[in-house]
This record gives structure tokens, C-alpha cells and sequence, in this order.
């Protein structure tokens, strides 16, 4: 993982105390509470319903040990005793007091650590594949690139009042689960002749108007990928719209330009940059920043684990378990382990403070020190040994931890909606836990297979609607609470825009609707092998409507 | 209004132009980047220095060949919120050369002034910070990562040089 270097932590510390600065400017009165909100929210704080709301960077979602034990303190010191993970694979404290915030930062540094850019019309945390430097089916770790793009979008005098926020996703695997193709910028790394490059898709997106994104490249080699970068930022920031903020993001200029322009436009600025405009990222630089990123030391062990197999054997929670929250490691006799925040009656992505320390402990002992923020909201043990599995387990199920859903139908990404969320029309935690209690049997949930459901409580998507395979958004009809369900929605590789069903129904409707379709799907699969959303795909729309409205 | 230039409060000499206002005879002007289009031949053949202001969807390259004549470029904010002004400094200082005043006008903030300076501007026109608290401001990093038009040598590179 990355450590700081002076640099680093001096640019850190130097943020905390211009923010307590700025924070004790606003105590005083010095400061307006508009002259006050561009300030607080380049450091992730937002004044929410209730109380102001801190969101802590995560950068692509990688923490060690230290950095998560000092999380839940500061859960259980500043706020509630839990915290909120994030889609951006970021955390949030909801109930921190503005006064404390400067010393919360404080504590964030010291374990290098910031809030820099969580929120604002800047370029938010990167975001990356939560499985990198652990999975099969990558080309290269992707984290370095990650960790490079962070540093240069630090505080980029040019680009912290763009038209709107911007975010960008990096992957470097056949299958994508960094959802490249919904973000304002997402790169896939390729290798081509043995030199590394980027193909660059510009102006995805989610909320009112998704889009897929374009390609504007299909080879940027490593060496120009900052100075690529800025081309595509300048154009963005000289022409994206600033007459509406609905319309403010890339993919809108993307869009209204069309794609041939617009690529025409990013050449353009890219051919004009001069030799001493040019960030020229020593390579010395690159090879620097990749050497934190070796992978851990695995002692060698066999593919098979005998202790393993028989704790599966004797033990059939645990067996079901390991079919569905591990994935295959690159190293023979190893795993990568979800950590379900996704338990019955729980907002998901949140976790306690006594969670997040029996997360620590499991990675140190056991992982290598690595623990990963998933943009569904989980938490990954990337490198875990097939022999000490069974002890893993046991720990994560004692903590509340060892949910069997990752990837199912109980593991939905939901927004905070109304219950926090000032923005929101309608409850989203209540619809996803009446979901979660009507498929409730994980055998059931087993069977039933790959599923994914993301619920928004309001057009701007939080909860990411738009690209689950079943998207529920919640609406406010006349001061009613309804939810209009989208169809053939994904983020991978094959990325799509979800299809309206239909009208919208009322919260107690949508878990005997699901059920239908859900029944349905059971009736159409080829074999158990085919998921939903395949199913879906071959049979259309109409086949699962009828069974979402037929109660009606 | 307060004129902030190189760390120093100075008297300000200029004033800008209205586009229905007649152009005074003498003294230091800035015109908007329509009229300095529309009256090129009568700014240029002025006995006094000049200067253009542009406003957020102007292109600063229009100003490429008169460059060396113009003393001041003022950028508007008419908004903080508007970030295109730091893409124009940046094009002048950079890409075109530009060495005169660049000024930042408008709802210019102390929060904000680092990232001008950074991004080219060495004057800013401000109601609403004292001299001592944009010192402050301009002084609050001493780390940058990004190569701008301030010359400060990035990270990137001081973690690899020599010296």
C-alpha cells in the first residue's frame, strides 16, 4: 500500500490547519455560512438534515489495519459508534460537530489520512477495482495509476471550480467492477507491444440524464496519461455547461457536442500543449510509486486445503458462506473474502466502531494488511490463506459480519435517502430491508443467484438505479412515497441503462412485485447457470413486466 | 477598490471602459475583448498602455497578436463558483507567453487566491480581504503536485532531483 513521503504529509498537515483556521473563521462569525460552504465542502463536509456530515477519502478504497482502527475511533469518539461506507468507497460520519472536525482531520493524518476533494465540483476520490493485485483476471494492479491520479488531482489550482463534481475510475480487469463505463472519466489499462497504455472513455454517468460513456481513446501510453488527462479536463472546464448544475456534468457536453467533436476538441488541446506545459512524470516517479504496490509476500501452499475442506464439511453455514463471498485469488491456496456490511435490518455500509476493529485485527493477523472498500458497499480481505479460512469466518460471524450475500439479492446498494439525506424524495433504507426480509432465506437467496438491486431515494441516483439489474427509485407523488422499478441495468463491461417497467408502485407493493419476478425469471432461466440478468437479456422486457404488475 | 499586486496593496491607475461609455483620451483603459475587437485600430493607436477584460466564455487566444502591447489582462469572476478564469490565466501565462498584469476581478475571495496565483495571476482587485490574511492565504501550502503557471517545482520532480 502507499505510505506518504514528507511531501505528502506536509501537504496534509498544511490542509488541517488551513481548515481549522477556516472553521474558527466561521465560529467566529467572520465568515458566512455561504462564503463558508465552497470551503467545507472541498473537505467533505456537508451540512445534512440533521447535523454537519464528514466524509472521510478512502482512496480506491484500500485501508491498512491503523488507518481502519483509527476510523472506528473516531466513530466511536466523534460520532454514533458507526460510520457509513461508501459508493465511492469512501466513509462518512453523519453526526460529527463542526467544532471537532479540524481535530478529527487531525487524527486522520496522523495515519496518512485526509477529506481532501470528497465533496465539491473538483475531482473526487478515484476509484478503483476493490479485487486489484488479488484477482486472476487482471492485465496489472491498477492501485499505482490510482495512487498517481490522486496526487496530481490534489489540489489542481486549474481544476477545483469545474462546472460540476467529476470522477473518475480506473480498472485493469477482463471483468469490470469499478463500473468504468458511468463515470465522467474511466480508464482501462491495457498492454499493448509491452507498453502499458490507458483506453479512455469520457462522460458516463448516473443521475437524471445516465449515459454510457464514449471511447475517446483507444491507447494513451502511461508516460502521457496526466498531460491526456488535462486536455480532457480543460475542455470540460472551458465549455461544460454552467447555466444549469443538472446539466453541468461531462457527460451533458458530451452529449450536446457528440462524440466526434467532442474528441476532436480534447486532440486539439492535447496537440497544443507546449513541451514545457507538459507534466513529464520521471519514470523514476512511476517506478517509485508502483514499488509500494508489490504484491504481499505469500508463502507458497498447496491449491488445496485439507482443513478447509473438512471445516466445510462439518460446518454447513460456513460452507454456504464460501459460495458466496470469495473470490479466486492469482496465488494457488489463497482467497479474497468479502465482508458483508449487508446483514438483515442494517443500513447498508454501515458499520460500529467494534466491527471495524474486528476487520483490523483479521487483516493483520491473517491478511497481509489489506483490507478494501467496495463501491457496493462491503468490505474485501483480498489476500486470505484457504487454511485459515475457517478462523477467519468465525471471527466475521461472531462480529455480525459473515452475511452469505455478496453479489445476491440482499447485497443492495442503497442510498441514505430520506432518513438523512436532504436531497431526497423518499425512503430508501426501509424499501431495501422489506426487500431483504422477502428474500430473507439464504438458500433461497443461494438459488436465486446473481442479483443485483440499487434503490435511489431521488433522481440523482446515489443508490446508482440506473445500472442495477432490478433499479428501484423512490418518487414523490403528491406527498406519497412511490417506486418506479427499472429493468437490464449493469456497470461491468457490458455497461446498460436500466429500462422503465412501468408505473410506480407504493413501498409495501415492491417486495411482493420483486418476488413475482423473481418467481418468473425461476421460470425462464435456462438452468441455474443463467443469471437474471441474462435472462433478462434474451427474453426482454415484456416477459417480466407482466409478472412485476400482475398482482395490480 | 483594493488592489492587491505582487503581496503589496498599490493605488490602482487603471479603469475599466464600459462598452456604451466613449473611450477618455488619456490614461490607462481596459475594454471589454468585443470592443478591443470592434476598435482595435483606435486602442492600439493609443499613446497610453492597455489593457482588456474577459469575461468567463471569452477565448484568450483572440488576444494572441497583441500580446506584447497589452499591459494588463483583467479575468472576471463574476461568480467564485466559475471556474474558467483559471483556464485562461493559465493559456496566457503558458501557452501564449503572456508577461504583463494579469488581474483577477470580480468576486474575488481569500480562499480562492492561491489557486489564481498558482494559476497565473499576480494582481487581485478584492472588497472583501485584508492584505494580511491573502499573505496568509498564499502562504497556507508549501507542496504542490501539479507542474503551473506559478514556476513551483512539483513534488514529482523534487523527489528525484539532484540538488
Amino acid at each position: 500500500m502507499y505510505r506518504y513521503d514528507e511531501f505528502d504529509a506536509q501537504l496534509v498537515r498544511e490542509r488541517v490547519q488551513q481548515f481549522r483556521g477556516q472553521v474558527d473563521r466561521r465560529l467566529s462569525g467572520e465568515l458566512k455560512e455561504d462564503e463558508f460552504k465552497p470551503l467545507r465542502l472541498q473537505n467533505g463536509v456537508y451540512l445534512q438534515l440533521h447535523a454537519y456530515m464528514l466524509r472521510v477519502a478512502v482512496p480506491y478504497g484500500q485501508l491498512s489495519p491503523s488507518k481502519m482502527r483509527r476510523l472506528a475511533r473516531i466513530a466511536r469518539v466523534y460520532d454514533r459508534g458507526y460510520g457509513h461506507f461508501t459508493t465511492r468507497q469512501n466513509i462518512q460520519f453523519n453526526w460529527v460537530a463542526l467544532k471537532d472536525i479540524p481535530d478529527v482531520l487531525e487524527e486522520l493524518a496522523e495515519v496518512e489520512m485526509h477529506a481532501i476533494q470528497t465533496s465539491g465540483n473538483c475531482i473526487r476520490n478515484t476509484t478503483s477495482d476493490h479485487y486489484a493485485g488479488a484477482t486472476k483476471d487482471e492485465v496489472m494492479d491498477p492501485r499505482p495509476w490510482c495512487e498517481i491520479i490522486r496526487q496530481w488531482s490534489t489540489f489542481h489550482p486549474e481544476f477545483a471550480f469545474l462546472p460540476r463534481k467529476f470522477k473518475i475510475a480506473v480498472t485493469a480487469a477482463e471483468h469490470d467492477r469499478a463500473a468504468i463505463k458511468v463515470h465522467d472519466i474511466g480508464l482501462n489499462i491495457r498492454q499493448k507491444n509491452g507498453e502499458v497504455g490507458f483506453e479512455v472513455f469520457v462522460g458516463g454517468g448516473q443521475g437524471r440524464t445516465p449515459h454510457i460513456a464514449a471511447k475517446v481513446a483507444d491507447f494513451v501510453p502511461e508516460r502521457e496519461l496526466l498531460d491526456y488527462l488535462e486536455a480532457i479536463m480543460r475542455v470540460y472546464n472551458r465549455f461544460g455547461r454552467r447555466d444549469n448544475k443538472y446539466k453541468a456534468r461531462i457527460k451533458i457536453l458530451v452529449a450536446e457536442t457528440g462524440e466526434e467533436e467532442f474528441r476532436r476538441l480534447v486532440e486539439e488541446e492535447y496537440a497544443a500543449q507546449r513541451e514545457h506545459e507538459k507534466i513529464d512524470l520521471p519514470q523514476d516517479e512511476i517506478d517509485r510509486i508502483h514499488a509500494y504496490f508489490a504484491p504481499p509476500a505469500l508463502e507458497a501452499r498447496p491449491a488445496t486445503s485439507e482443513s478447509f475442506e473438512r471445516a466445510k464439511t462439518a460446518d454447513p453455514a460456513f460452507a454456504r458462506w464460501t459460495r458466496a463471498n470469495l473470490h479466486e485469488h492469482k496465488v494457488d491456496g489463497y482467497t479474497t473474502v468479502t465482508v458483508s456490511l449487508k446483514p438483515l435490518g442494517v443500513a447498508p455500509g454501515d458499520a460500529t466502531d467494534t466491527q471495524m476493529m474486528v476487520v483490523a485485527h483479521l487483516a493483520e493477523t491473517y491478511g497481509h494488511d489489506d483490507i478494501r472498500v467496495t463501491h457496493a458497499q462491503n468490505l474485501v480481505l483480498p489476500h486470505i490463506a484457504l487454511d485459515d479460512l475457517y478462523d477467519v469466518y468465525r471471527e466475521l460471524d461472531a462480529a455480525g459480519l459473515a452475511t452469505p450475500n455478496e453479489g445476491l439479492i440482499s447485497d443492495m446498494i442503497v442510498c441514505p435517502g430520506l432518513d438523512y439525506c436532504n436531497l431526497a424524495n423518499a425512503r430508501s433504507i426501509p424499501v431495501g430491508m422489506a426487500i431483504q426480509e422477502a428474500f430473507a432465506d439464504p438458500d433461497d437467496q443461494a438459488d436465486i443467484g446473481k442479483f443485483h438491486i440499487n434503490i435511489s431515494g431521488c433522481i440523482n441516483a446515489c443508490g446508482h438505479h440506473h445500472v442495477g439489474h432490478v433499479g428501484i427509485l423512490g418518487v414523490d407523488r403528491k406527498g406519497e412515497e412511490y417506486y418506479q422499478i427499472t429493468l437490464g441495468g449493469r456497470a461491468d463491461e457490458k455497461a446498460a441503462i436500466g429500462a422503465i417497467a412501468g408505473p410506480g408502485l407504493k413501498a409495501e407493493d415492491v417486495p411482493v412485485a420483486l418476488k413475482r419476478l423473481v418467481d418468473r425469471y425461476r421460470e425462464l432461466r435456462t438452468s441455474k447457470d443463467e443469471s437474471f440478468i441474462e435472462t433478462f437479456e434474451r427474453e426482454g422486457m415484456d416477459a417480466f413486466k407482466e409478472a412485476i404488475y400482475a398482482g395490480a | 477598490m483594493p488592489l492587491i499586486k505582487n503581496r503589496q496593496e498599490v493605488d490602482d491607475i487603471w479603469a475599466f471602459v464600459p462598452d456604451d461609455a466613449p473611450l477618455s483620451p488619456g490614461g490607462c483603459i481596459t475594454v471589454s475583448l468585443g470592443r478591443f475587437r470592434s476598435e482595435q485600430e483606435l486602442l492600439l493607436a493609443r499613446n497610453t498602455e492597455i489593457g482588456v477584460r474577459l469575461e468567463p466564455a471569452d477565448d484568450p487566444h483572440e488576444l494572441e497578436d497583441h500580446l506584447e502591447r497589452l499591459s494588463l489582462i483583467e479575468i472576471s469572476f463574476p461568480k467564485y463558483t466559475d471556474g474558467r478564469g483559471y483556464s485562461q490565466a493559465q493559456v496566457l501565462r503558458r501557452r501564449l507567453a503572456y508577461e504583463g498584469e494579469l488581474r483577477a476581478v470580480g468576486h474575488v475571495l481569500r480562499d480562492q487566491i492561491l489557486y489564481m496565483n498558482r494559476s497565473g495571476f499576480d494582481a487581485f482587485e478584492t472588497e472583501r480581504a485584508e492584505l494580511p490574511s491573502i499573505i496568509e492565504a498564499l502562504e497556507e501550502f508549501s507542496v504542490f503536485y501539479q507542474p503551473a503557471a506559478d514556476g513551483a517545482k512539483t513534488v514529482f520532480a523534487r523527489r528525484h532531483s539532484k540538488d
